[in-house]
């Protein structure tokens, strides 16, 4: 009999995770959570901003035990911020107030308190360098004045849009936001149950979606990034709900604002174009993720219909990196019986039952 | 309710709104600039229409469009919410209750049970890449029936009735062409011998020899089976070809309504004169 | 790290039993609940890890199986887990265990009035094959439009002169809901109605819990004249066992090539050796 999963199942796991505990660190050299935190902080960002777990020492935990998959990091996090008591919702907290690190506009040239190219491998040419070492020296990011601002206090693009009258003016919304971690998504979706997905969504997938709605799908068109800010963004609490507001820690956030020009409200039969907004916000630095996430969010908004990537439920429902890499995974896993079960009817259908 | 013995359904004051409507277009007395309300711009697509459909009798509803024969019709069938009005059903529960105000649960077993529908466009109506006889089941299925036998003999005497040569009846409707495709819509629709059927513009776009097989087969359906129907068109000439009365709508409301050989020949109302005298 | 007893935070739990309570008082609604990661895989059971986390008691006893087996690499996995994390003792007796969890089976032992038989679900509804969005098939379950189900089997009777649905085959429950009873053989099908102990089934990915409460009815779909039918074992025997009339695993031995059948359900075939005294 050869192999069959019906005994010797515990000691042939027991085993095989040995195995994998062992396997590559008889070579390597012991990693410290420090190096990883200082080494990898991208591909921090981009673990704590898939897991939606705001924690660079955890996530640098991650890294280590996964070896650097970065699905079984994210996995992990997920997996621990399951068990994590939910104590307090932050207050909300406004961009506006982020200590900016770098902000740059693709649409005015001249915007006030100026563009701030920060740190950022855009202008890197990408060779790879052997002789790369680690320096000493450290940069230091002073709240410098700006043109005369304060960088934590720095206008946005977007403002000057709205003062000019060219931008689709919706009325505040100050429900409180669904929280998809504690109630299911249901459809046709909120905004907010939208912008929550795609945060946390799997990097690739929301850049891939973003792509195909510019490039022909849906949109179609290039959206103009009025600003992409990176930076530091003050959270609060107010355990007491008294308005009281107590000041928890800074989160490293990228914010992004796409401009999309498109047709006035068509109820009111408008003939006028106007500006509407796609949002990108997403923990840590990550550009692109944050630049893909506006343009899903406009097209969620907006659906064009028969296009996928304005369809909530096609894109909310295939970007979680955890639920995409889960459910592929699975097919790994034994089913003898509904394959029996399916030789069954196929038999049937050739006529008659061999044995 | 509808309390005449030979009435198949009766509508009163039903509308359909596009907008909030304002106190100005609220006051029925007002008037409105083409069906919009110059204030709040509501559109009213169809406004305060009454009529009753008798049995076995076909009934015609002409008009352009955008008069809101096509909106009326799509709340007859329940694919659109009604904004206003009653309407009732005599085989539905002794025609008492107001079938627009039941649970879509309701609605769809009168959908499923007592209407039939035939859209202009066949793509609404079947499911283009299922085999026609899974087509007719799908009717069959949703009005109860639970025996295949049953079901592909209701398909053969059905695509038969409506000239689709048996052996072509496992192919899918993508496989046909126009004419051949509303065939089998109709077969559809008849399947569960529904005592009412509902067909919008069903022969616009085919061509005209297609158009007279198509036509000539309502007619012997209706001799044969006495359904009740309600056939919307633009084409004056097919109203006269198949309808016992006619009711003619401008901007979502009713122009004109009576025997059609009478407002063929003695057209009332001035917008009926025109599209009578433009055909003639 | 600290862990929470049973993995979860107690405000976690706490959600999912009242989500469980719900699904028990709508038998075979699915309803949505706010699935937590767990420390293994979406799809690989966590929806079902989570209804037994949410459960697990000081005086449970739990049996965990996977493909008919308690030595199956996932059900030792998933058993180690809740062992490791709530410390409740288990065993492979199905009639000594309380709270059962299990992947693609049904145990042969029915279940007693005590008992909890928790499934893992992948896919749990049912229409997806025939729709993939969810917010239709929410409005088809509310209308209890059903005839995609049936349509299904329809077309593949046209097709093949046969259902070909083969595990996961649709249920009816209470003659309300059509359900997916998970991955379970169709031989497994019939035990589901009206059984004595209580069924729950959890999708993880799929954020959906369903519940078969005791004495539920519950039917597989199928026509008059194209009964369902469960996989065939009739001239099979065990092997190993000698049993008959049980869920057979097939199999090849490796020195005759011959294929050869055992039962799949393996607590259950080493009971019914040791009751013969011929444990090898």
């Amino acid at each position: 009999m050869g192999y069959v999963a019906v005994k010797g199942g515990t000691k042939a796991i027991s085993a095989s995770v040995e195995m994998y505990k062992n396997k590559n660190r008889v070579e390597a050299l012991e990693m410290e959570i420090s190096q990883i935190k200082a080494g990898m902080a991208q591909m921090i960002n981009q673990i704590m901003s898939e897991a939606s777990l705001y924690d660079r020492d955890l996530a640098a935990l991650a890294v280590k035990q996964s070896e650097g998959n970065m699905e079984e990091a994210v996995f992990l996090l997920r997996a621990h911020r399951s068990t994590l008591p939910r104590l307090y919702y932050s207050t909300v907290t406004n961009t506006r107030e982020m200590f900016v690190e770098r902000r740059v506009s693709a649409s005015f040239k001249d915007i006030p308190g100026g563009q701030i190219l920060g740190a950022s491998p855009d202008f890197t040419h990408r060779l790879l360098d052997d002789t790369m070492t680690y320096s000493e020296a450290s940069f230091e990011m002073t709240d410098a004045d700006s043109y005369g601002y304060s960088l934590s206090r720095l206008p946005k693009v977007i403002d000057y849009l709205a003062s000019e009258g060219l931008l689709n003016k919706v009325p505040e919304d100050n429900e409180t936001p669904d929280d998809i971690t504690k109630q299911t998504i249901e459809f046709p979706s909120s905004r907010s149950e939208r912008l929550q997905s795609l945060t946390r969504g799997q990097t690739g997938a929301v850049t891939s979606l973003g792509y195909a709605e510019i490039r022909g799908y849906g949109y179609s068109s290039h959206p103009n990034i009025g600003e992409v800010r990176v930076g530091q963004q003050p959270v609060h609490i107010d355990p007491f709900g008294d308005g009281e507001g107590y000041f928890i820690g800074d989160v490293e956030l990228t914010e992004v604002d796409a401009f999309m020009p498109a047709d006035g409200d068509a109820a009111e039969q408008s003939k006028e174009m106007e500006f509407k907004i796609g949002c990108g916000l997403v923990f840590g630095q990550n550009e692109t993720k944050a630049i893909a996430m506006s343009v899903l969010d406009y097209s969620l908004s907006h659906p064009v219909p028969g296009v996928a990537t304005g369809d909530d439920e096609f894109v909310l429902l295939h970007v979680d990196s955890v639920e995409s890499t889960g459910f592929i995974s699975h097919l790994k896993l034994p089913h003898y019986v509904t394959f029996q079960s399916v030789l069954d009817r196929i038999r049937k259908t050739k006529g008659g039952t061999e044995s | 309710m509808s309390t005449h013995d030979n009435i198949a359904l009766s509508v009163r004051g039903a509308g359909k709104f596009y907008g909030d409507r304002c106190n100005y277009c609220r006051n029925e007395n007002n008037p409105l600039n083409n069906n919009i309300c110059p204030y709040c711009r509501t559109v009213f697509a169809v406004d305060d229409v009454s009529f009753d459909l008798y049995k076995g009798e076909i009934l015609g509803i002409v008009g352009e469009s955008g008069s809101g024969k096509s909106t009326l019709m799509k709340m007859l069938y329940f694919d659109q919410e009604r904004s206003a009005g009653e309407y009732y059903i005599t085989g539905y529960a002794e025609g008492v209750p107001n079938v627009f105000t039941l649970s879509s649960q309701h609605r769809r077993e009168i959908q499923n049970e007592i209407l039939g529908m035939v859209y202009q466009n066949p793509v609404y109506g079947l499911k283009m890449d299922f085999s026609s006889m899974s087509n007719i089941a799908e009717k069959l299925i949703a009005a109860g029936s639970r025996n295949v036998g049953e079901m592909t003999a209701a398909g053969d005497h059905f695509l038969d009735k409506v000239n689709i040569p048996l052996d072509r009846k496992f192919e899918p409707p993508e496989n046909f062409s126009g004419g051949m495709q509303q065939r089998v819509q109709i077969a559809k629709a008849l399947s569960n011998y529904p005592p009412i059927l509902l067909l919008d513009e069903v022969t616009t776009g085919l061509d005209v020899s297609v158009q007279a097989d198509v036509l000539e087969l309502i007619k012997e359906i209706q001799r044969e089976l006495g359904i009740s129907m309600i056939v919307v068109s633009h084409d004056l000439a097919i109203i006269r070809m198949l309808c016992d009365r006619t009711m003619v709508m401008l901007n979502g409301s009713v122009a004109e309504a009576g025997i059609t050989d009478q407002i063929l020949e003695d057209p009332k109302h001035h917008y009926t004169q025109q599209l009578v005298y433009s055909i003639l | 790290m600290r862990q929470n007893y049973a993995f979860l935070d107690e405000n976690s739990k706490k959600e999912i039993r009242r989500k469980t309570l719900k699904a028990i008082a709508i038998p075979g609604y699915q309803v949505p609940f706010a699935s937590r990661e767990l420390p293994i895989a979406r799809g690989w059971g966590t929806g079902g890890l989570q209804l037994t986390l949410s459960l697990a008691g000081q005086s449970d006893t739990v049996k965990v199986i996977d493909q008919g087996s308690d030595e199956s690499v996932n059900a030792v996995n998933i058993r180690k887990l809740i062992q490791d994390t709530t410390g409740v003792p288990d065993t492979i007796h199905t009639d000594a265990a309380t709270l059962i969890q299990s992947r693609h089976r049904i145990p042969e032992v029915p279940l007693k009035p005590y008992q909890i038989l928790v499934l893992q679900v992948p896919m749990p509804e049912p229409l997806r094959p025939v729709e993939p969005q969810e917010r239709v098939t929410k409005m088809l379950h509310a209308d209890k439009e059903y005839s995609g189900a049936w349509l299904r089997l329809f077309e593949q009777i046209m097709n093949y002169d046969s259902i070909t649905e083969d595990a996961d085959y649709p249920v009816l429950v209470e003659g309300r809901y059509v359900m997916a009873p998970s991955p379970i053989p169709r031989f497994d099908n019939p035990k589901m109605d009206n059984n004595d102990g209580l069924i729950l089934l959890g999708a993880g990915r799929e954020k959906k819990i369903c519940a078969l409460p005791p004495y539920t009815k519950v039917k597989s779909l199928a026509f008059e004249d194209y009964p369902f039918e469960v996989e065939s074992f009739d001239d099979v025997i065990c092997r190993q066992s000698g049993l008959t009339g049980v869920y057979m695993d097939e199999l090849i031995d490796e020195e005759t090539g011959e294929t050869y059948y055992q039962t799949n359900d393996t607590s259950y075939m080493q009971e019914a050796m040791n009751r013969e005294g011929s444990v090898k």
